[in-house]
């Protein structure tokens, strides 16, 4: 081959590298190791952690246990889904593409909204896009945010927008335990581009979204609405039925592994007449020249790769094989699996939340409706009670104070389909 | 068309899902809850509780494993074949980072688990941190960015905050006029103008232009290196001088590492803050679009800015890092997609420092050897050494009225995914071929094979070209159409 290229050896290719920049010495990194060896050290680092599935674990907080029926993995497993790329030569990428426009429809369908894109990151990047999305359509720079949204979503739109000249306005809602259209309405302006609030919010709780819904209409403000634990969707009407103008939400509970926090997904859609100012790869259904149906990348003029610095958004790769397992998971599951799943998780929450009231000094925090997450107040401080069950065997719940400097005795505890009635005896015990 | 792999194969038509099913019919058992059942109309009133659920399919699990992979079928991906688009560096997925990545102590860890817990997690974030930066020269990085275009996103962010610390964020980012899409993009996020810098008639920056173009008011320069033509930038050295100078950064798009692996390092060059795509350059899976990884890595006059939390080690132990108020927020739910770190750390453990080298080299001669083939049947733009990744264009074959659109799809029809094509757009009828290191010489010398036969087709039977593809699930696609009129959701008529 160096005869063909007409180099008397491979150094010479490199020779366009001045030496000025060339490495002093060879790289210092570990390795090489066989496969042999590689899998046993995999091993021996993964056994240095404690997993959801060795002991009860009571955590959720965005990111929820749920069981995965085991055709997900294997059908994800197919290379010829996990080692395509993007799908710009349709004609060979019509799998990819069909998921995709099927994905789109299931995120349409549970978030009860008109139009989805492909996926983005997760829902906190999602949620971030949907408020930069919310003052391009309506040229106004203010969001009043729910301090009940996920701190981390909070945090992650606050980056995104940190010079974008978008002033962000929390209301303050953690008291209560749930948002307020007269709260919210105290704090709208001429500059108001949106309203966000996220339901069940980070304490667990279902918002009231009629209300909130009204007030948007009323004051012809965009309603932006967040849903941190999509499971609730099988269960509590979604917020496209309540007129939010975009919808966003966090996958990770359809199909997803908690894999310490990702790779998750970012759901996102809204309604037809905003389309062109959705952000991220959409996939449209069209006819080929022989008439037969098939799917390509549609509306591209709002991508990176088209309008540049005019874009939508930078998005480029987004979570293709994550929205294939959300496609395969909920077809799986279907109507009917999804819907009981979703009430077995509100009955296992149900069942703790009245044993945890059981307990001497422990209160629930809130009586409002919650779907598998709330809030209890602890006699003691929520960081002793959680070494208390660490000690005990148990991943217990969220120590608020961690997000909420003045709840420092409230501990957010969450229970799934995959929560036992054992879990439950020994959390009683341990925190009797 | 004989000698070339694309064959034909009895793939089967399939529906949407939502047009398949029977009331009835379910893809997986649910687990009867052991748990009392109480009347949700109790709990909640009905305004809340959803009635519509005619969204969601009823199928077996036999229906839902033929619907996707029958689906599957219809794909093209590395394990298929040949795959060279350019700047997306299609190597082989190694299937033991499949293995390791799927072990139950690392898919059931829950994000916000005490640290003593995950403290296997945390070596893996940290130790791949470290490894990159030791890769690139740089003193610090953050894994959170999800993807390339979130982890440039983070390295402005870092240069601004870095430059609004000092009094002046400033106002304007320079860009070479071969810059990936998402390089103005992220400027924009970033609330600066995009400054395009021409490239001069060798297809590199022209370090004087650039003096004539840099001022104070001017934050940074983003480039790539190599190139998006595939050239390495010899001047980056006087490059980042001149940016420098006048109190600018210099931002790099990582995005073709693979033609640089063991033999130079970004650090070296001055650059200040880079990304990576962890999909790229260190082998995991594209997944038909993500997830990716994009990380960023800093100076270390830069580390102060990175995105929360940090994970650090005191002693044996890891420990996360909450607060940081020079820095500039977060990206990400969590810590970044561990599940693609993990894919990561794997391939490097299984190729050392030595092999990381070999990477490089495969991968830029057989590129070399790719351009050195081609040409004489198709134009080649910049006639010179390339590195990983070389263009041709479509100059010859559109005397014939053949286009890059025609030849890509022809390719497919040999049994080929085509290279990247109309991309850089400094190149009218671009074609990227990135071969990457993965392939043999035969699979190489098929695809020159191909290419040539179509340079011979597109003089003999230029009809034959332009009426590719043929034998692929369907042909040409009505992409006008699809914009036009866009249906995007399945509605039941």
């Amino acid at each position: 081959m160096l005869s063909i290229v007409g180099a008397a050896s491979v150094e010479e290719l490199f020779e366009v590298i001045p030496q000025s920049v060339r490495q002093a010495a060879p790289l210092n990194l570990p390795g090489p190791m066989g496969e042999q060896e590689l899998l046993a050290h995999m091993r021996m680092i993964a056994s240095k952690n404690t997993t959801v599935a060795s002991r009860p674990c009571f955590l959720g907080a965005g990111a929820y246990n749920h069981f995965i029926p085991s055709a997900v993995d294997q059908l994800i497993s197919r290379s010829e889904f996990y080692t395509a790329y993007t799908p710009y030569q349709p004609e060979i990428s019509q799998g990819t593409l069909q998921a995709i426009y099927e994905f789109q429809s299931y995120v349409c369908a549970l978030l009860g909204m008109d139009v989805a894109n492909g996926s983005m990151y997760d829902g906190a990047s999602a949620l971030a896009e949907a408020v930069l999305m919310a003052c391009r359509i309506s040229k106004k720079n203010e969001i009043i945010l729910s301090d009940l949204v996920h701190p981390r979503w909070r945090l992650v739109v606050q980056s995104y927008v940190q010079n974008r000249g978008i002033k962000l306005i929390e209301t303050a809602d953690h008291p209560h335990g749930r948002a307020d259209a007269s709260r919210i309405a105290e704090k709208i302006t001429d500059n108001t581009a949106a309203v966000v609030v996220q339901s069940p919010n980070f304490f667990g709780n279902v918002e009231e979204l009629s209300s909130i819904g009204e007030l948007c209409r009323d004051k012809k403000i965009l309603f932006v609405a967040g849903v941190a634990e999509a499971m609730s969707l099988g269960l509590l009407r979604p917020p496209g039925e309540f007129g939010a103008d975009i919808v966003v939400g966090e996958g990770q509970s359809l199909g997803l592994s908690l894999s310490f926090g990702g790779p998750y997904i970012g759901l996102f859609a809204t309604r037809d007449r905003y389309l062109r100012q959705m952000p991220g790869r959409i996939s449209g259904r069209t006819v080929d020249k022989d008439g037969r149906p098939g799917y390509v990348l549609t509306l591209v003029a709002r991508e990176q790769h088209i309008r540049r610095e005019k874009a939508t958004s930078n998005i480029c790769t987004n979570q293709g094989l994550c929205a294939l397992s959300v496609a395969v998971y909920l077809t799986l599951m279907g109507k009917e699996g999804l819907r009981e799943t979703a009430k077995n998780n509100f009955h296992a929450a149900n069942a703790l939340k009245e044993t945890l009231s059981g307990i001497d000094g422990i209160d629930p925090a809130f009586e409002l409706p919650f779907f598998n997450e709330f809030t209890v107040n602890l006699p003691d401080s929520a960081h002793n009670a959680g070494r208390k069950l660490s000690k005990a065997g148990i991943i217990g719940g969220l120590d608020l104070s961690r997000f909420y400097p003045d709840m420092k005795n409230t501990m957010l505890f969450t229970a799934t389909e995959m929560t036992t009635p054992q879990d439950i005896e020994k959390l009683a015990e341990a925190l009797s | 068309m004989s000698g070339h792999p694309g064959a034909r194969g009895l793939v089967f038509n399939e529906k949407l899902i939502f047009e398949q099913g029977k009331e009835g019919r379910r893809g997986c058992d649910v687990h009867k809850t052991p748990f009392a059942e109480k009347d949700l109309s109790n709990a909640f009133n009905a305004k809340m509780l959803r009635e519509d659920f005619s969204g969601l399919v009823e199928v077996s699990e036999v229906e839902a494993v033929r619907h996707f992979t029958h689906l599957s079928q219809w794909n093209y991906g590395i394990d298929s074949n040949f795959y060279p688009l350019g700047s997306c560096t299609m190597k082989y997925n190694p299937k033991v980072n499949e293995a390791a990545c799927r072990m139950e102590g690392f898919t059931a860890l829950h994000p916000l688990q005490d640290e003593e817990t995950v403290q296997g997690a945390m070596q893996v974030i940290y130790e791949l941190d470290r490894i990159l930066c030791e890769i690139t020269g740089m003193g610090a990085a953050s894994l959170q960015p999800a993807a390339g275009a979130q982890g440039e996103f983070a390295g402005l962010l870092i240069i601004r905050k870095h430059l609004a610390e000092r009094g002046n964020p400033r106002k304007k980012v320079i860009l070479p006029d071969s810059a990936h899409g998402t390089n103005p993009a992220s400027a924009t996020l970033c609330d600066y103008a995009s400054v395009g810098l021409h490239s001069g008639p060798d297809g590199l920056i022209d370090p004087a232009e650039l003096e004539k173009v840099m001022d104070e008011e001017t934050a940074a320069i983003m480039l790539t290196n190599p190139n998006t033509l595939g050239l390495f930038e010899k001047n980056i050295k006087d490059i980042c001088e001149i940016v420098h100078k006048k109190g600018g950064y210099v931002y790099g798009d990582g995005a073709n590492l693979n033609a640089l692996l063991g033999k130079t390092r970004f650090g070296d060059m001055g650059i200040d803050t880079c990304h990576l795509n962890l999909h790229k350059t260190f082998s995991t899976p594209h997944g038909g679009g993500g997830p990716g990884s994009g990380p960023v890595l800093v100076t270390d006059e830069l580390s102060r800015h990175l995105p929360l939390p940090r994970i650090e080690k005191t002693g044996d132990a890891y420990v996360f890092r909450h607060e940081n108020p020079a820095g500039i927020g977060a990206l990400n739910t969590w810590y970044g997609n561990f599940g693609i770190f993990l894919r990561a750390y794997v391939y490097i453990l299984t190729m050392g420092a030595k092999g990381l080298g070999e990477v490089s080299d495969a991968a830029v001669l057989n590129a070399n050897y790719i351009l050195s083939k081609l040409r004489g049947y198709y134009h080649v733009p910049y006639d010179t050494t390339c590195m990983h990744e070389c263009i041709v264009s479509d100059k010859v074959q559109s005397e014939n009225h053949v286009t890059t659109l025609d030849i890509a799809k022809a390719l497919i029809d040999r049994g080929f995914h085509p290279p990247t094509i109309y991309f850089p757009l400094i190149v009218k009828g671009a074609m990227m071929i990135e071969p990457t290191e993965s392939e043999s010489r035969e699979t190489i010398d098929a695809f020159i094979n191909a290419m040539l036969d179509i340079a011979e087709k597109a003089k003999s039977d230029p009809g034959s070209i332009t009426a590719a593809p043929t034998i692929a699930k369907v042909k040409r696609l009505d992409e006008t159409a699809a914009a036009r009129k866009p249906n995007i959701r399945y509605k039941s008529s």
